[in-house]
């Protein structure tokens, strides 16, 4: 019991004083995690909207392995990144192995099949002749999808949390390609499984803290798009 | 001569040509053939209604005409211009505007969405205010301009999607049954307000509805659709007492389709035999030839008086009353004169004549009132 009230008690004070360390390793998450959702919303809502509106054979299967990607576990991202990273891998030349941009990466290969997957969806439950209608009121192809996207806004938002939410809190691929070095590739979820490791039970409470309260403002916001959307 | 004609054509002084043609229209849908239309023309200010039951091809005909559909074939031609997808289909739907059955308002308020068109165009934002507060007017929905779309009954909603259609000050106006899904009073109370700005706008408007009420009440034409084809076009008369044939008869509110063989022919009357009763009817058929006669029921009278009595229709059955079916302002009284027969009668004479069902009374309609289809010898 002395343990875990010792190390609550500490990891308070490393967060009242906003200890360097802790701050550090929760703005590269931040960053990595942040750079990788953007770059997942970008691919996923261009293609997850692309999908959503057309009309080709073969669309099913390709609906299908965006809803497998997004259940794909993390550690077998790492893995095929890792491969691919490899020294003596396809891209081995580029060296990005164990940076920072190799989680950026990886953590967009994880976040983007969950983005193109929402969109889809919101897109695919527009009413079905609204594209028709904005077509008839004179619009471009492109004003039609940024219409049609502006309508989806609400889950479109979802979507983007949930890729956050995602990739904060991964850790698996993150150790993978990132080699979790301190001060460099070091994020909030590494961190915590290595001092917990180490028996530091005060910087890893502090962290845990740190991705608990992300956590619940995610989820919060979720909520609240949830409840806009009930009140149609 | 020939120059000065081109030259005005190009100059699109087409004033007397219509405003829009179609010639061998064909649409495909996985192989079927969902929509053929050798040919219409579209005068300027008309309004056509396509009439026909679901799945007839109103809708793609709409579709097709705005190019939200591609023909597989044919050519549509506005004001003298062919339209395809080499010469801008966009230019072109910019001059149209469509409304379609449901409202499909964006998640904004009223204001927005009636100017979304003309946002869509890059029309200055003043301009754009003054004309969206013109139509909200016209239409009677100025108050709810700042509401939110989500929160409009179905007729405020249908008004706004209206309203979002005619401030774009459209050349054609298409409109997909956009009463089907509003209740009765919401419904005329819309159609009245309708005609009225049809009237003062002078729109070209295509009209599609499975209403014949509503078209009969609005259109200089009616087209009656199905199977992709149309199989009559003409005045609201013209559609609703001389159907082309029994589809169209049955659709324009003919209740009273009969087949018989003409056994007797007298200059420009016919003797026509139907379940051993012989009607007399105007047309011209060949001796021995099949027929089917259609009767409106506004047609036919009723009277309890059992004899033959002066009057100049010519044909007089006695019949038992089968069924009445109340249609609110009137009532549908099935007869059975040897044949079925149909006739409407007000409320009150049903009263005055007592009339109930099992009772004998005598069916009278005239010679004239009745359309003949000639079917051939065998």
């Amino acid at each position: 019991m002395d343990l875990i009230v010792e190390g609550i008690k500490k990891a308070f004070w490393l967060l009242v004083t906003f200890d360097p360390e802790v701050i550090g390793i929760t703005l590269l998450s931040l960053r990595i995690s942040g750079t990788a959702t953007l770059v997942s919303l970008l691919i996923g809502i261009s293609t997850g909207t692309a999908i959503g509106l057309s009309k080709f054979p073969g669309k099913r299967f390709v609906v299908s392995l965006v809803n497998t990607g997004m259940g794909l576990p993390p550690v077998v991202v790492g893995l095929f990144v890792t491969i691919f990273l490899w020294r003596n891998g396809p891209l081995g030349f580029l060296g990005i192995l164990y940076t920072p941009t190799a989680m950026i990466i990886a953590q967009a290969v994880i976040a983007t099949p969950i983005v193109m997957g929402i969109t889809l969806a919101a897109i695919q439950h527009l009413p079905k002749e609204l594209h028709l209608q904005i077509l008839a009121l004179g619009a471009t192809h492109l004003q039609m999808v940024w219409i049609l996207i502006k309508e989806a806004k609400l889950p479109l938002l979802a979507a983007v949390m949930a890729g956050f939410g995602g990739v904060i809190s991964e850790v698996g691929a993150s150790i993978m390609v990132g080699g979790n070095i301190k001060g460099y590739s070091r994020v909030l979820t590494t961190a915590t499984v290595m001092e917990t490791s180490r028996g530091n039970f005060d910087m890893a409470i502090a962290l845990g803290i740190i991705l608990l309260v992300m956590t619940y403002i995610i989820n919060l916001i979720l909520t609240q798009i949830q409840q806009r959307e009930r009140l149609r | 001569m020939r120059t000065l004609f081109y030259g005005l054509k190009a100059m699109n002084m087409n004033k007397d040509g219509p405003i829009l043609e179609i010639k061998n229209l064909e649409v495909k849908r996985g192989g079927t053939l969902i929509l053929n239309v050798p040919s219409i023309q579209i005068e300027e200010g008309e309004i056509l209604s396509l009439i026909g039951p679901n799945g007839a091809g109103k809708t793609t005909l709409l579709q097709t005409l705005s190019y939200l559909l591609k023909p597989s074939q044919g050519e549509i031609l506005f004001r003298g211009k062919k339209i395809d997808r080499n010469h801008s289909v966009l230019e072109y739907r910019r001059r149209l505007a469509m409304v379609f059955q449901e409202p499909l308002l964006f998640d904004t308020t009223v204001f927005n969405n009636v100017a979304s068109g003309l946002k869509i165009r890059g029309i200055e934002k003043r301009k754009i205010v003054d004309r969206v507060m013109e139509e909200l007017d016209r239409f009677g929905i100025s108050h709810l301009k700042d509401r939110s779309a989500k929160t409009l009954s179905g007729g405020e909603a249908q008004r706004t999607s209206l309203a979002r259609a005619f401030v774009l000050k459209p050349e054609i106006l298409l409109l997909d049954e956009p009463f089907s899904s509003l209740d009765p009073p919401t419904c005329d109370s819309l159609i009245e307000d309708l005609e009225h700005i049809l009237h003062q706008t002078r729109t070209t408007t295509l009209f599609a509805t499975h209403d014949r009420m509503e078209a009969l009440r609005l259109s200089d034409r009616i087209a009656v659709m199905n199977g992709g084809r149309i199989l009559q076009i003409g005045s609201p008369s013209e559609v609703m007492n001389q159907p082309i044939d029994e589809l169209v008869a049955s659709f324009v509110g003919v209740e009273t389709i009969l087949t018989g063989k003409v056994v007797k022919k007298d200059g420009g009357t016919l003797l026509v035999s139907i379940e051993g009763q012989e009607i007399e009817v105007v047309g011209s058929a060949h001796l021995g030839e099949t027929v089917v006669l259609c009767i409106r029921p506004e047609n036919v009278t009723l009277s309890t008086r059992l004899s033959r009595e002066g009057g100049s229709a010519r044909n007089v059955f006695t019949g038992r009353i089968e069924k009445i079916v109340s249609l609110g302002l009137y009532q549908k009284v099935q007869l059975n004169c040897g044949f079925p027969l149909v006739a409407y009668v007000t409320h009150p004479s049903l009263e005055e004549l007592l009339l109930t069902e099992g009772k004998e009374v005598k069916a009278s309609f005239k010679a004239t009132a009745i359309t003949v289809i000639r079917k051939g010898n065998g």
